[in-house]
């Protein structure tokens, strides 16, 4: 009786061991995912300064932090950072919601779809920076050029997983909707644009990361301020350690917007 | 067979069209199911039960032939569909699944929740009510199409093999379960399965079907008083002998669609 006892604490025992190793290695895991962008850095650092790197194009990170916090105290950085955030965001809006418009359309409606399919995937190879010069024309230099090189480009990855949300919602839910007889309105908001709502979320995510990518290209041309002019005056007069405060603050911006719209998924769609 | 009629199918055939030629899948079927009547149809896959299902559900057009769902009162649906586990639609909770018909119909606030509720508690969903049907067993989620459908109250019910993939410890209790809530409603039930066990307990009568083209070619009536248990329908020697003569009969059916 009291062997069994004793043969069920040890095995207890032994669970619970295997359980805190278990743990640990999870924290282990997890302080690899943050230590990884810290080594790259002080890789970096020590790189250039022992001059393994050439410091004139790769000056060290703490004089980058150093440029970054005098263009802070300065106000060049608000200028520029608030320029091409209005941008984006607004550029991305004007993609985003006529992307899902048209999207909608053309899951719901086949002659829609059959119209506007051959079209999409025309356009959709031809890269919007390609057309900036005409853009700048028809829309001068400012604000409008940009949002509307953002908007372009947004626009096809939107379209294309919207109408592909709409056409992947198994078939069994439209039956359900017409058997319990269902309004064409309610059909719209309670299956069509829910059924659709994970795959276009996706289109969403991607149209964001183009969004970034098309800023910087729009504002090195025909630009006089935001993110992408500063990148391209700072590596045009030379001064890299500008340059790449230009490009982390790209890649800051990023991520931001990826976890942003991360937890909006989760928000939107619970039932996943 | 007693009772006034409720649904009359009259010299119903279906065709699809393929590249190849038309496929008939439903060749004159006729039939009648009285008023409180549970009917199984029963065929081997491919014989078009499901097809004539959809056909009585409006999912489906007939190519030549009609039916009939009696109605007595009009602000009642026609017919609802019980579906296959899929059925259930994901983005919408348990509570907002079985309120759906409803809803769709846009009935008051007050009654919508009050029908739900009680369904809710029927079925034992109570407790799952606020859950996404992701959480829930297959089961489970088998008793919210089963709610859903009881729920909107219809004229009459169709079940498109709703216990199909469930394992068969569930099968039984769902069974027992939707024919307690059948013998409190009395509704008219046309319910498409392939398990011959399943039709034996639940039916007042079932319709053999036999495959290409589909065509209903024998009809056996169970007279097992109800309220019947499984246990009932093993026990009874005559049922193992009605099993023995579906079985036959769909026996030869799958052979001729191999030759």
């Amino acid at each position: 009786m009291e062997t069994q006892e004793l043969a069920r604490n040890k095995s207890f025992e032994v669970e619970q061991r295997e359980w805190k190793l278990r743990q640990r290695k999870e924290r282990g895991k997890q302080l690899l995912t943050i230590v990884s962008p810290l080594f790259l850095l002080v890789l970096w650092e020590v790189m250039s300064r022992t001059g393994i790197l050439d410091i004139r194009f790769f000056p060290p990170p703490s004089t980058i932090v150093q440029t970054f916090y005098d263009m802070v105290v300065s106000g060049v950085m608000a200028k520029h950072v608030g320029v091409s955030l209005y941008r984006i965001f607004i550029g991305f809006l004007a993609g985003v919601i006529p992307g899902i418009i048209v999207g909608l359309l053309m899951g719901l409606y086949s002659p829609i779809r059959h119209f506007v399919q051959p079209i999409v995937m025309a356009l959709m190879p031809i890269p919007t920076l390609a057309l900036l010069p005409i853009i700048i024309i028809l829309f001068g230099i400012g604000d409008l050029s940009k949002v509307v090189t953002i908007a372009g480009s947004v626009f096809f990855p939107v379209v294309i997983n919207t109408a592909a949300g709409v056409l992947n919602i198994d078939k069994i839910y439209l039956d359900v909707a017409s058997n319990y007889q269902t309004s064409r309105w309610n059909f719209f908001f309670k299956i069509a644009l829910p059924g659709a709502l994970p795959v276009m979320l996706e289109g969403i995510q991607m149209g964001q990361a183009i969004a970034l990518l098309t800023i910087v290209a729009a504002e090195m041309m025909g630009a006089t301020s935001g993110i992408g002019y500063l990148i391209w005056t700072s590596y045009k007069a030379f001064l890299l350690p500008e340059m790449y405060v230009g490009l982390i603050l790209i890649s800051f911006f990023g991520y931001l917007f990826s976890l942003i719209l991360r937890a909006l998924q989760n928000k939107l769609l619970p039932w996943r | 067979m007693e009772g006034k009629p409720k649904i009359t199918v009259d010299g119903l055939m279906k065709a699809f069209y393929k590249k190849q030629g038309s496929v008939i899948a439903l060749e004159d079927i006729s039939l009648t199911v009285a008023e409180g009547e549970f009917v199984c149809l029963v065929g081997p896959s491919g014989c078009g039960k499901t097809t004539l299902l959809r056909i009585l559900a409006g999912l489906e057009q007939p190519s030549v032939g009609s039916f009939t769902i009696a109605s007595e009162t009009n602000n009642r649906p026609l017919q609802s569909m019980v579906f296959q586990e899929r059925g259930v639609i994901p983005w919408l909770t348990v509570r907002e699944n079985v309120a759906f018909g409803l809803k769709m119909r846009n009935l008051p606030k007050a009654f919508i929740n009050e029908r739900t509720d009680f369904y809710l508690k029927k079925t034992g969903l109570e407790r799952f009510a606020s859950l996404y049907p992701k959480e829930l067993s297959g089961g489970m989620k088998q008793r919210v199409s089963i709610a859903r459908a009881f729920a909107n109250d219809p004229e009459i019910l169709l079940m498109d093999e709703p216990f199909g993939a469930l394992d068969e410890q569930n099968r039984f209790i769902l069974q027992e379960e939707l024919l307690s809530i059948w013998a409190e409603t009395k509704k008219t039930v046309l319910f498409i399965t392939h398990s011959i066990d399943e039709a034996l307990l639940l039916s007042d009568r079932i319709l053999l079907m036999g495959a290409q083209p589909g065509k209903i070619i024998e009809e056996i009536i169970i007279d097992v008083p109800r309220p019947r248990k499984m246990e009932d329908v093993r026990k009874d020697p005559e049922m193992a002998t009605k099993f023995i003569e579906i079985w036959r009969h769909l026996q030869e059916e799958v052979q001729k669609s191999r030759e």
